[in-house]
């Protein structure tokens, strides 16, 4: 059996407030295998988000290791985990945190600024990722500009400009009305079964979690 | 898209409050710039002193006179080669508003003073009309003087109405010379003296010795200083320098204060970037956060924060230097009777730009500081 390109084993995560210590996760583990579409389900403080953002390196657990496409991330330094972050995670967020000051192709072209590719290339990989989302004539477009579906599909783009090993998405669909959040369900569902992406998608909502291969729960830090 | 141009597009994010600091930096470097250069013309005096000009005046106190009769025994020290003297005069014209220098002075005082530059001609027509004058090119432009015209004064330390002939209009033959003083024979002064104040006359307010070595100054000094000593009129001999710093010295608080308000005006501006910058970075917090999400290292964002604040505080510090001119000019128009030539130094102005960009960085510290410590999840829960 091939290794999952996901692995996170026995990881726990604590957060402390001056003297209080809240536990989160507790001697959690999760394989994902390449190219799987995973649903995160649990109601709130369940401690999906921090599993995700562990998994997705923003965040460090208190115990634990966590492997993507085996590295183990838990023991990168800062700097090298931005790294790491910039050329293996694709990024999606439930409020997309696109730059208002950029527009849609400035916004997708960001993470690209990061690698050795030439203008011309960075261009190129932009309108593909933008024709992928079906933005093509939006490249000039200010955030400001764009309905709340097409800033999430301008978010998508940007996640997946570098060609990430992973794309992790958090409530991609949870500010976005019914008709926005099956655009941007089917997006998904196509990275992954066109372009076999990984993908990690964090939902309380069942109907986005129906589009993903397989649901997890998590309640109370444990996964069920 | 580089990384410079999101730094541009973000300075401008909110244009009213970028313009309004800009310009707040601006009107600073600008006082700031107008102090140095009031400082810098008050001081200018004692920067145009000549190495081999000395002053001898009475020790106890300038304004006492000290006798003609001292003159010859100061020529006979080794190493002067020759000595003309001066006499304040006062008086007004017009009114106690229209001031301007002027002085009484021996004949060959244009001979030390080789900065003034009178055309021959007209030194000729002064030399030989005993109640002739020589006046300044400023004064001419702002009285609109010509030769031959009379200006006539009325005296205050030496009473009555006092008339004078234009004789001839001097320039100085470098930007910092003052050209708004009057200067007059001295045996016009003394004839009043000896007709109507005798025990007067025949002394003089002060000596300007030129000497052959500006090397020997402290020495030659010393020996005219010893030919009156423990006499009545004992004397005070220095520098020029030395004799003009001592005019500066007395306004010496004033001029510490200015140099003090200067840099408080800096300190000003420096909070107002400061706050600004820091109220930047918390709008923006969640932005950085996901800057940093996607790889940016806190390097680029440093990067991101000190380039804004440092373009603010440059593109203010340039609008500020350029301001200072035309307001240092509109302040010397206004207050040509005490500063004659405002003397703008290269320095005030290298100075001006070092603080500017001293500001922006110092401002750009708080932010950085806080963008480095902040985790992204913090960053990315921020509510902007």
């Amino acid at each position: 059996m091939a290794e999952p390109i996901v692995r996170v084993q026995n990881v726990s995560k604590v957060y402390r407030r001056d003297s209080l210590q809240i536990p989160v996760l507790q001697n959690l583990s999760l394989d994902v295998p390449e190219g799987e579409f995973l649903a995160l389900m649990g109601p709130s403080g369940s401690g999906k988000t921090t599993l995700l953002n562990l998994i997705a390196g923003i965040d460090k657990p208190t115990q634990g290791s966590i492997t993507i496409g085996g590295t183990d991330i838990a023991t990168l330094s800062e700097s090298a985990l931005a790294g790491w972050r910039a050329q293996h995670v694709g990024f999606v967020f439930q409020f997309y945190n696109l730059l208002p000051v950029l527009t849609a192709f400035e916004n997708v072209e960001l993470p690209l600024l990061l690698t050795p590719l030439s203008k011309k290339e960075r261009r190129e990989h932009v309108e593909t990722a933008l024709g992928v989302v079906g933005l093509s004539d939006r490249m000039k477009h200010y955030p400001k500009q764009l309905s709340g579906g097409q800033e999430q599909r301008v978010a998508i783009a940007r996640a997946i400009v570098t060609d990430p090993t992973l794309i992790v998405a958090d409530e991609p669909t949870g500010d976005l009305d019914r008709k926005s959040a099956e655009e941007v369900l089917a997006l998904m569902e196509q990275l992954n079964s066109e372009f076999k992406k990984t993908i990690i998608m964090v939902t309380h909502d069942p109907q986005a979690a129906a589009k993903a291969h397989k649901e997890r729960h998590l309640d109370k830090g444990e996964l069920k | 898209m580089k990384i410079i141009k999101l730094m541009f597009r973000n300075i401008f994010r909110h244009k009213l409050r970028a313009i309004l600091t800009m310009l707040g930096v601006a009107v600073a470097v600008m006082a700031f710039g107008l102090l140095r250069t009031i400082i810098a013309t008050w001081n200018s005096g004692s920067s145009n002193a000549a190495p081999d000009r000395l002053v001898t005046r009475d020790k106890a106190s300038f304004v006492l006179s000290i006798p003609l009769a001292d003159m010859q025994q100061i020529e006979h020290v080794p190493g002067v080669k020759e000595v003309s003297y001066m006499n304040w005069f006062g008086g007004v014209y017009i009114d106690q508003q229209h001031f301007f220098p002027r002085m009484a002075c021996s004949t060959n005082i244009w001979d030390a003073y080789p900065e003034y530059v009178v055309p021959p001609d007209q030194l000729k027509a002064y030399n030989d009309d005993r109640h002739g004058c020589i006046i300044g090119r400023k004064l001419v432009e702002k009285y609109g003087f010509k030769i031959g015209d009379i200006i006539q004064l009325a005296g205050d330390i030496y009473p009555g109405q006092w008339q004078f002939v234009v004789r001839g209009i001097y320039t100085g033959n470098k930007p910092t010379i003052d050209e708004t003083a009057m200067y007059f024979h001295w045996e016009y002064l003394n004839e009043y003296l000896e007709k109507n104040n005798p025990s007067h006359a025949n002394n003089v307010g002060w000596y300007v010795v030129k000497i052959a070595n500006p090397s020997n100054a402290a020495q030659v000094s010393a020996e005219v200083d010893g030919l009156f000593e423990n006499s009545s009129a004992e004397t005070k001999t220095e520098t020029e320098k030395a004799f003009q710093a001592e005019f500066v010295a007395m306004y010496g608080a004033i001029i510490t204060g200015l140099q003090i308000v200067s840099y408080v005006i800096i300190g000003i501006i420096f909070l107002v970037l400061a706050n600004t910058m820091v109220m930047t970075a918390r709008e923006r917090i969640r932005e950085y956060a996901v800057l940093k999400t996607l790889g940016f290292t806190t390097a680029h964002l440093a990067t991101l924060i000190a380039g804004e604040s440092l373009s603010i505080a440059l593109l203010g510090g340039a609008i500020g230097i350029i301001l200072t001119f035309p307001i240092c000019a509109g302040f010397g128009k206004a207050f040509a009777d005490f500063f004659p030539l405002m003397v703008m130094e290269p320095m005030t102005f290298i100075l001006a730009g070092g603080l500017a960009v001293l500001v922006g960085i110092l401002a750009a510290i708080f932010p950085i500081e806080r963008v480095m410590n902040m985790k992204i999840i913090d960053g990315l829960r921020q509510v902007g």
